[in-house]
């Protein structure tokens, strides 16, 4: 479990999401991916935000993946991370980057998943970086 | 098409109060909605109609009803964040196009200064669907800007000192204004020496929390050509409501890109015609990304757009938040969308102070940005003209 410097708050399970939390506490991120249509979507839901269609499957990431956009905040004691980061299957999703130099962050720095524990004892998706940054798509600025 | 021209705003009224600790939610609501007849020149015994948000105590609109006393045949209390106002100055007008009601009263009111609420905290409902997979991150209001203007810049170049340049003509604005709460002009090197909340916004990037509120008055057109204020009426109005599903995230444009084109496409008007501009100022991202997706320049460009004072009245090419805006003047309930309606009336009657009343302004625009941006938010457009 990754280090996160001050408790992260629990979510509250419901019927649909419980499989999701279950599959946490295994160690693998889910996300929604639609029979119907062919879309993924995060969060994930049994009812596709594309289509509406019911036949959804929930597919393991591999976890990996960069960063989208990210802010340190600073307000808070001590500062932590949010992020949005691409995985490499297409979905980005709202997250923390634990374990990390945030001064040293940037748009296109790669990252890994790993987990967190929340004060319930719940597995959090979150994500540290790994190695040096490196682009998936084409940007118009740069780092 | 709406019939549009059914209506007119005929009452406008700002709470003077920023910091209200010795009044109810439910006595702001009240004295609001008494200096918005006041202004109109209306007994409350007109008033048929009853428009309220989230702000409003109670179910709906049952409580405030009840508080008021008052009797009426139509009610509306959607609320799709901090624009809400905005988008129910439409929702009132289309209500006596459709003959529902004559005189809807649309209040906001709250005293989160008062109670001293964190910004950002009406977000924090566990039993949302989307809230188990954002709650454990610690989701903070400033966050979910910055990391839209962090995009923004790594995407067009946007700088920090750009974004300043909001702050810095709110507060030019907001000296003319008795009542905004900061008065003091700043330059762009206070906002960036100001500290950091949420990387890359500072603290001069964030609207202020205020008590307080205000109302707004639209009538059925017989009856507010008895009255014997300057008439300001609805050519056009859009909502929308943007979201994020995973696999087509974007963070740079608002829902603000379709509710301005459908408030466009409604009045038969275009960027170019529109005097003035009333937009939510949440943060100083959001007033960029809002002036980019209503058209006054293309996406990417709004940074320069907004530099070197262009948003001030009488020197700048778009004024923008005359009364200082939720970054200087008032951003009561931590709700931004009524006063940005006010200060477009103010404009078109020509009303506001005279050291930033725009010349001629006989169309202007108020637009509202509600919600967590990177998120879900709802944006509402409506295009006022002057008769």
């Amino acid at each position: 479990m990754a280090e996160m410097t001050s408790p992260m708050p629990s979510p509250r399970e419901t019927v649909e999401t419980a499989r999701f939390w279950q599959a946490a506490r295994e160690g693998t991120l889910l996300y929604g991916s639609c029979r119907v249509c062919g879309n993924c979507h995060y969060y994930p839901r049994l009812a596709c935000p594309f289509c509406l269609s019911d036949a959804v499957d929930w597919l393991p990431s591999r976890g990996m993946g960069e960063i989208y956009s990210y802010s340190i905040v600073r307000r808070a004691t001590p500062p932590y991370v949010t992020a949005w980061v691409r995985l490499q299957e297409g979905i980005t999703l709202f997250t923390n980057i634990v374990d990390c130099d945030a001064g040293a962050l940037a748009i296109g720095t790669n990252v890994k998943l790993v987990f967190a524990l929340s004060t319930d004892g719940h597995a959090i998706p979150v994500f540290t970086p790994i190695g040096p940054s490196f682009t998936l798509g084409s940007h118009a600025g740069s780092t | 098409m709406p019939h549009y021209s059914h209506s007119y705003v005929v009452g406008i009224f700002e709470h003077p109060l920023r910091l209200a600790p010795d009044k109810s939610v439910a006595q702001l609501h009240a004295e609001v909605a008494r200096g918005a007849l006041a202004d109109a020149g209306l007994a409350k015994s007109d008033i048929d109609g009853y428009f309220c948000a989230g702000d409003a105590p109670g179910i709906g609109p049952l409580s405030m009803v009840e508080y008021l006393g008052l009797n009426v045949q139509h009610v509306d209390s959607t609320d799709i964040g901090g624009s809400s106002p905005i988008r129910q100055v439409a929702a009132a007008a289309r209500a006596i196009a459709a003959g529902k009601c004559n005189v809807a009263l649309i209040t906001t009111a709250g005293r989160p200064r008062a109670e001293s609420a964190a910004p950002g905290a009406l977000t924090e409902n566990p039993d949302f669907p989307e809230s188990g997979f954002e709650l454990p991150y610690r989701p903070l209001l400033a966050a979910s800007y910055a990391m839209c203007a962090r995009r923004h810049m790594y995407d067009f170049g946007t700088t920090s000192e750009q974004l300043a340049w909001v702050k810095v003509a709110m507060s030019h604005h907001a000296q003319h204004n008795p009542n905004a709460l900061l008065r003091n002009v700043v330059t762009t090197q206070d906002v960036l020496n100001s500290p950091l909340i949420a990387d890359p916004l500072h603290k001069l990037d964030c609207c202020i929390t205020t008590d307080g509120g205000g109302a707004i008055i639209v009538a059925r057109k017989e009856i507010s050509a008895e009255l014997q204020r300057p008439r300001v009426r609805l050519r056009g109005a859009g909502e929308h409501i943007k979201y994020q599903r995973g696999s087509d995230v974007d963070l740079t444009s608002t829902a603000g890109v379709l509710s301005g084109q459908r408030a466009y496409a409604e009045s038969g008007l275009s960027p170019a015609d529109i005097k003035y501009l009333s937009t939510y100022d949440s943060f100083t991202i959001t007033v960029l990304l809002a002036i980019e997706d209503l058209g006054f320049c293309a996406k990417g460009e709004g940074g320069r757009f907004v530099a070197d004072g262009k948003l001030i009245s009488g020197i700048g090419r778009l004024p923008v938040n005359t009364d200082g805006g939720g970054l200087c003047n008032n951003h009561p309930a931590l709700r931004g969308g009524m006063t940005k309606v006010i200060e477009a009336v103010r404009q078109l009657r020509g009303e506001a102070h005279p050291a930033v009343q725009v010349k001629n302004c006989d169309l202007a625009i108020a637009h509202g940005t509600g919600g967590m941006l990177d998120r879900r938010h709802g944006c509402a457009t409506i295009i006022l003209e002057r008769e």
